[in-house]
């Protein structure tokens, strides 16, 4: 019943044959177990969750149920949950109980999802490894040695290993594509604007947006038309008309043209993924779709771009965090200099008072030009690269991360080497495009590889149809970690 | 060597809307503290900013009625700082691209006109409120101000001294209460000024400015614009020079203070608000805003002189407030052919009880109907003009309308010429050696009998009557 | 570009994060290994594109000019470190 697809979850609480109470109990169970292991998730509140079960229950039995009513996801520890202890992964907000719901949960809460808990998560969002929590690296499943990726590392584990059958996550420059290969789950970021930024807590605004995290592109297609909606509190948010994203799953791939950047299968792409990835296109050509040389000739760059643009913007979203109005103030000071100083200096863990220090630089008097400035038209130029390439392609495919899941602190010492980890993940951000990464084998130790899938504005629906035939050929979405207790 | 004061406003107007630039909090002053600091007025995380349409069209109203250019994609910024009452760590405001660039206010001083140019009027939010009180040695912060909708005026540095100063400053606050974008109200902060102060000599280039906050009335504009202009000529005059900095005043002492929390070095780090999309207008908003303007102050001032026969003196103190102005024309609406008297009345005895009780127009215990009444009731005849201003002070009083205290209190004038020349004859017979005085030249004697008649008749009798009788019966 | 510790001293006040000697030293080494990334993008010529600063080229919504939040200060307060007296507490401000 752990491993079953969010259809057939829904199948079964709609036949009666279990309730959302059960189900969720189940889950639940899952977690207590497994969790101090693997470090997924934060907080876990049963009592709230099987509340919620309990009226999902309700809610269906009055005839008023959706295809996702009952079904118990995890969410991302960066969605601001009404009464849930909500810490965005760092000290500084560790006692933090949100006094409001993020549009996303709401929505959530609307098809009646019942939520199993929050997920541990890189803190503030500002991390590859899910090793800058303040709550503690999590565990890859598949290999307990490995980083499950971040910053939706707990959401992409917990999936991974079973303790949710899907989960929200979010993604900036990658955090919910690299987590997803890492864990060898699916996820996918829709376009920026589709999800609401209500109530997620902001790391670089231009740049984040949420999205779900799940074992297949059917799954996702699901959890997308929960997620997506116009929503008036957020000034960037799309308003659209409502679609259904797995309207065209089932659509045969033949004719399709993905455009292969050149610049995703050169140097720096380590082999056992290059060949994780060509096998995938090879089963893409047999699908019936061909495929183009295309070029991003600015996709080293975008690195540089990102590292400019996403945390300046963090440098000012994290202004508030001063200890006056809510989460953590240094016990002691002697004045109100001293007060903010010591509240950032201890709230704050290493990697986001480096990236705070970045943004507050390039925008500092004198270095705004060469920096931001410099960094905004480099966008302007990495938008017209897809832009450009879309001309000749439908999708574009590559790798998700250059690499397998490292290993545990393998990185976490080398900031710029971390960073060189997101090359293929961030131009995406930065255009505002659709991507998501689906699983497609594995590589070193048994890692698994993720591939990565960009689409033009808007082009969801394609997207998930593109995976889902993939994921019906081939069964890497179907395999679980061998190292966790079976179902 | 003469000194010239060189001075530039800033004007920072709260606009009259009802919920804040940003969310959906009330904008009323005075409710207690931090009760309408909404989710996103105190930065809760993950909460996100929508504009104010009311705001806008405020901004823009202003734009207009100061000839300015409206420009049609203007873009929100972030200002960085850190300040306990700025819950973002941020202001939201406009930098590169205000909402409006340009434009001219029109003032007067002792009698001659000037022009003071517009750099450009912007959006932004207010912050919060501390307060120093002792909370055992801390401060408190109020946010309920935070996120109050901004229209922050700039002006060149076209005016040249502190009267020239007062004058543009009281000019714009006569604007954006004509506009209705803005209360007014400076005791409550809704319209404040900084005034940046610079001297040189002159022709001379423009010296080094500071700028002086919290200048919350005319009174302490014009005292610290003068106290500053004598502290730079005498650093100067001593062969000093002056350092660019933020200056406090401080009204009690009647100085001005370098602030000491503003000396570390400035860097606001602005960049556009990634939350908020670049602002564009289009032309049938603009136009909509342009449809609705009201007749602005030079305008209606012009007009008062051309229809009214007003002296421009007279125009331009009925105008000073759109309230005043409109109680002016209701009573010229009740007295069409005596505009100057109801000019009078309206600057002389009405303005006069208003200051007496501290009352604004919109307070004014006599309504303007009842006024061109009483007005008319001077024309008939009913009464005289001595006796239309016991009338008006009783009607403050009571509340009572002209007509009713005429007749309660027999005020009614008396025009019976029969009755007139009876009360004459009376005086005359009583007082035979005055009578013989005037006829023998005593001129000034006619006022004796006018007064004795008037006396007789407590100041009833109709005054142009009463003259005719004596005249006619002293010569006959 | 070359970072010193006076800069790393300056952006750590501006940014209000209290920083000790030896972390002076070692953020100006993990900032500089940044930046050397960073610098990557100045050999690229961006001249005559218009910065971008929003990934859809959509403006503005506005709303109406209306009242919609309720009073949630007792909740909201929950939340602080110090108030008192509905005002939230912070060692004196000086002007």
């Amino acid at each position: 019943m752990l491993n079953l697809s969010l259809k057939e979850l829904g199948a079964l609480l709609a036949a009666r044959k279990i309730s959302s109470a059960e189900l969720t109990r189940a889950f639940l169970d899952r977690i207590e177990a497994l969790n101090p292991a693997l470090n997924a998730f934060i907080t876990v509140a049963p009592e709230k969750s099987l509340e919620q079960a309990r009226r999902a229950d309700e809610r269906r039995a009055a005839g008023d149920a959706t295809p996702l009513t009952g079904i118990p996801i995890a969410h991302k520890d960066i969605f601001c949950t009404k009464g849930w202890l909500t810490t965005c992964g760092s000290k500084m907000l560790a006692n933090f109980v949100a006094p409001y719901d993020a549009h996303v949960i709401e929505r959530c809460a609307d098809a009646g999802l019942v939520s199993l808990g929050k997920t541990n998560m890189d803190e503030f969002a500002m991390g590859s490894s899910n090793e800058t929590s303040h709550f503690g690296p999590v565990k890859n499943p598949w290999d307990p040695a490995a980083v499950p990726g971040g910053s939706s590392g707990g959401s992409a584990a917990a999936v991974a290993a079973r303790l949710a059958p899907a989960a929200t996550g979010t993604d900036t420059g990658g955090s919910i594509r690299q987590p997803a290969a890492l864990c060898g789950i699916s996820g996918i970021k829709p376009t920026y604007g589709a999800v609401s930024r209500y109530g997620m807590i902001a790391f670089a605004s231009s740049l984040d947006q949420g999205g779900p995290m799940a074992k297949s592109a059917e799954d996702l297609a699901l959890l997308l038309n929960a997620m997506v909606g116009f929503d008036e509190r957020d000034s960037t948010s799309l308003r659209r008309p409502p679609e259904d994203y797995a309207r065209d799953l089932e659509a045969p791939l033949a004719g399709l043209t993905i455009g292969l950047p050149r610049e995703y299968f050169a140097e720096g792409l380590s082999e056992d993924v290059a060949r994780a990835v060509e096998d995938a296109l090879a089963q893409y050509r047999r699908l019936g779709a061909k495929t183009v040389e295309v070029s991003l000739p600015n996709t080293r760059l975008s690195i540089a771009a990102y590292y400019v643009l996403a945390p300046a913007e963090a440098s000012s979203n994290l202004s508030r965090y001063d200890g006056v109005r809510y989460g953590y103030r240094a016990p002691e000071y002697k004045d109100l200099a001293d007060m903010y100083g010591r509240t950032r200096a201890d709230g704050f863990g290493p990697e986001v008072k480096r990236r705070i220090m970045i943004g507050t630089y390039v925008l500092s008097h004198g270095y705004y030009d060469a920096y931001y400035l410099k960094a905004q038209k480099l966008r302007r130029l990495i938008a017209r690269d897809f832009a450009e390439a879309f001309a000749q392609c439908d999708l574009i495919m590559g790798p998700t991360s250059p690499t397998v899941a490292f290993n545990q602190g393998e990185k976490s010492s080398d900031p710029v080497q971390m960073y060189l980890s997101d090359v293929y993940t961030i131009a995406v951000n930065l255009a505002g495009l659709p991507g998501m990464s689906i699983p497609v084998g594995f590589g070193r130790e048994g890692r698994p590889v993720g591939l990565q899938i960009v689409g033009n504005y808007f082009s969801e629906a394609k997207m998930l149809n593109c995976a889902h035939q993939f994921q019906r050929a081939t069964d890497w979405h179907g395999r679980m970690p061998s190292g966790i207790p079976g179902i | 060597m003469q000194w010239e004061i060189v001075v530039g406003l800033e004007v920072h107007a709260q606009l009259s809307t009802q919920s804040k630039i940003f969310s959906g909090a009330a904008t009323a002053f005075g409710a207690a503290p931090n009760v309408q600091a909404c989710e996103v007025d105190i930065a809760l995380p993950g909460v996100l900013p929508v504009l104010n349409r009311g705001a806008v069209e405020r901004a823009v109203k202003f734009g207009l009625a100061v000839g300015a250019r409206i420009n049609r994609r203007s873009v929100f910024a972030r200002k960085n700082y850190f300040y306990p009452d700025l819950p973002k760590g941020y202001q939201i405001s406009q930098f590169e691209l205000p909402i409006v660039e340009g434009g001219e206010v029109a003032i007067e001083v002792e009698g001659s006109a000037r022009t003071i140019r517009l750099v450009r009027a912007h959006l932004e939010e207010d912050a919060g409120k501390s307060l120093h009180e002792d909370f055992h040695g801390m401060t408190g912060i109020d946010l309920n101000r935070a996120g109050t909708p901004l229209l922050e005026i700039v002006s060149e540095p076209d005016m040249r001294g502190s009267h020239e100063a007062v004058a543009y400053a009281k000019a714009l606050h006569a604007l954006v209460r004509y506009l209705e974008i803005c209360d007014g109200n400076m005791q409550e902060g809704s319209f404040r000024c900084d005034a940046n102060v610079s001297v040189r000599r002159i022709g001379a280039p423009l010296g080094t400015r500071c700028e002086i906050k919290n200048l919350n009335s005319f009174r302490f504009l014009e005292r610290a614009i003068e106290f500053e202009a004598r502290r730079q000529i005498g650093i100067l005059e001593e062969g000093g020079s002056i350092a660019q900095e933020t200056r406090l005043y401080d009204s009690v002492k009647d100085e001005t203070r370098s602030m000491r929390s503003k000396e570390e070095a400035h860097d606001y780090r602005y960049f556009p608000d990634p939350d908020l999309l670049p602002m564009t207008l289009d032309e049938a908003f603009i136009e909509a805003i342009r449809g609705g303007l009201p007749e602005l102050p030079q305008a209606k001032r012009a007009r008062f002189v051309a229809d009214y026969g007003l002296s421009a003196y007279d125009a331009g103190v009925l105008t000073a407030s759109r309230e005043l102005a409109d109680y002016f024309e209701a009573v010229v609406r009740g007295v069409p052919n005596e505009p100057k008297v109801c000019a009078n009345w309206v600057m002389g005895d009405l303005s006069a009880a208003l200051n007496k009780d501290d009352l604004d127009i919109a307070r004014a215990r006599i309504p303007a109907s009842e006024l061109a009444r009483l007005i008319g009731r001077i024309q008939d005849g009913t009464v005289s003009g001595k006796i239309a201003k016991e009338v008006f002070e009783a009607m403050w009083s009571t509340g009572k309308d002209a007509d009713a205290l005429i007749e309660e209190r027999g005020l009614k004038q008396i025009s019976d010429v029969a009755a007139l020349e009876a009360i004459v004859d009376e005086i005359m017979a009583a007082n035979p050696g005055q009578v013989e005085q005037y006829r023998a030249g005593k001129d000034k004697l006619f006022g004796f009998f006018v007064g004795q008649a008037m006396k007789a008749t407590k100041g009833q009798a109709n005054p142009a009557q009463l003259n005719d009788i004596v005249r006619r019966k002293l010569t006959a | 570009m070359s970072l010193s510790n006076t800069d790393v001293k300056r952006i750590a006040q501006l940014a209000r994060i209290a920083v000790s000697e030896p972390e002076v030293g070692e953020y100006l080494r993990q900032l500089e290994g940044i930046f050397g990334l960073i610098e990557e993008m100045q050999g690229v010529d961006t001249e005559g594109l218009s910065p971008m600063s929003h990934a859809l080229d959509e403006s503005l919504r506005m709303r109406e000019d209306t009242v919609t939040a309720r009073d949630q200060r007792d909740l909201f307060q929950t939340l602080a470190p110090q108030v008192e007296a509905g005002l939230y507490l912070v060692p004196k401000v000086i002007e």
